[in-house]
């Protein structure tokens, strides 16, 4: 998935549970159906969290990758 | 995902609070309507003239406890009420302030933080729970 895709990056780096999915819960309402959204946070913690958001959201969870010490999720909105 | 999560909030210790903003957040995040109910010492920590204080910790944390959460602070960690904030933003969440907390406490709306968005009793407050989950914290 190129970069070009994405419509919103949300830089949660730094950031401790649960403010990258509040930060994203916020991205979300500017933005619509179909728009991917990437994410990009520093907490471990993201990665049950973001799998767990986007299941009860509704939102597509289609990239998830680590490096060096960030994660970064790529979602698709419903 | 929608069913109504309710916390009641009674412990007025930064650690605790801390604890519930983030329930509210996590709650919210996930599109769930957020009701929190305010008694005694969490209604207390919300007066506006005290909501940035240190509002110190629950008595288990002992001081290893306190030196942790004094590093997390450090480290930029936002605090409960900068994490209400955002929730509140984010919408869904309704945060009450117990009447008879008011009471006994001798607090007067105008006393609270705008977080609050008012006072009830408890009827009021379960009916507004349904019969969704009830959280004391």
């Amino acid at each position: 998935m190129g970069k070009s895709d994405i419509k919103i990056t949300v830089d949660a780096s730094g950031l401790s549970c649960p403010l990258p999915i509040v930060r994203t819960a916020q991205a979300v309402k500017t933005a619509s159906s179909g728009d991917l959204i990437e994410v990009i946070a520093t907490d471990p913690g993201s990665v049950k969290d973001f799998q767990a958001w986007a299941k009860a959201t509704g939102n597509e969870l289609v990239e998830q990758t680590v490096a060096d010490g960030k994660y970064r999720f790529v979602l698709r909105l419903k | 995902m929608d069913e109504t999560i309710s916390l009641v909030l009674f412990s007025g210790t930064d650690d605790k609070l801390q604890a519930a903003a983030v329930l509210a957040a996590g709650g919210a995040a996930m599109g769930k309507p957020v009701h929190i109910f305010l008694q005694y010492w969490a209604l207390d920590a919300f007066r506006k003239d005290r909501i940035g204080a240190d509002h110190g910790l629950a008595p288990e944390a002992g001081e290893k406890g306190r030196a942790a959460v004094e590093a997390a602070a450090k480290a930029g960690q936002a605090s409960w009420a900068d994490t209400m904030r955002a929730v509140k933003e984010l919408g869904g969440v309704d945060i009450q302030a117990c009447s008879l907390s008011m009471d006994v406490l001798k607090i007067e709306e105008s006393d609270l933080d705008p977080l609050v968005d008012g006072v009830q009793g408890v009827a009021a407050f379960y009916i507004n729970a349904g019969s969704g989950q009830i959280v004391f914290i």
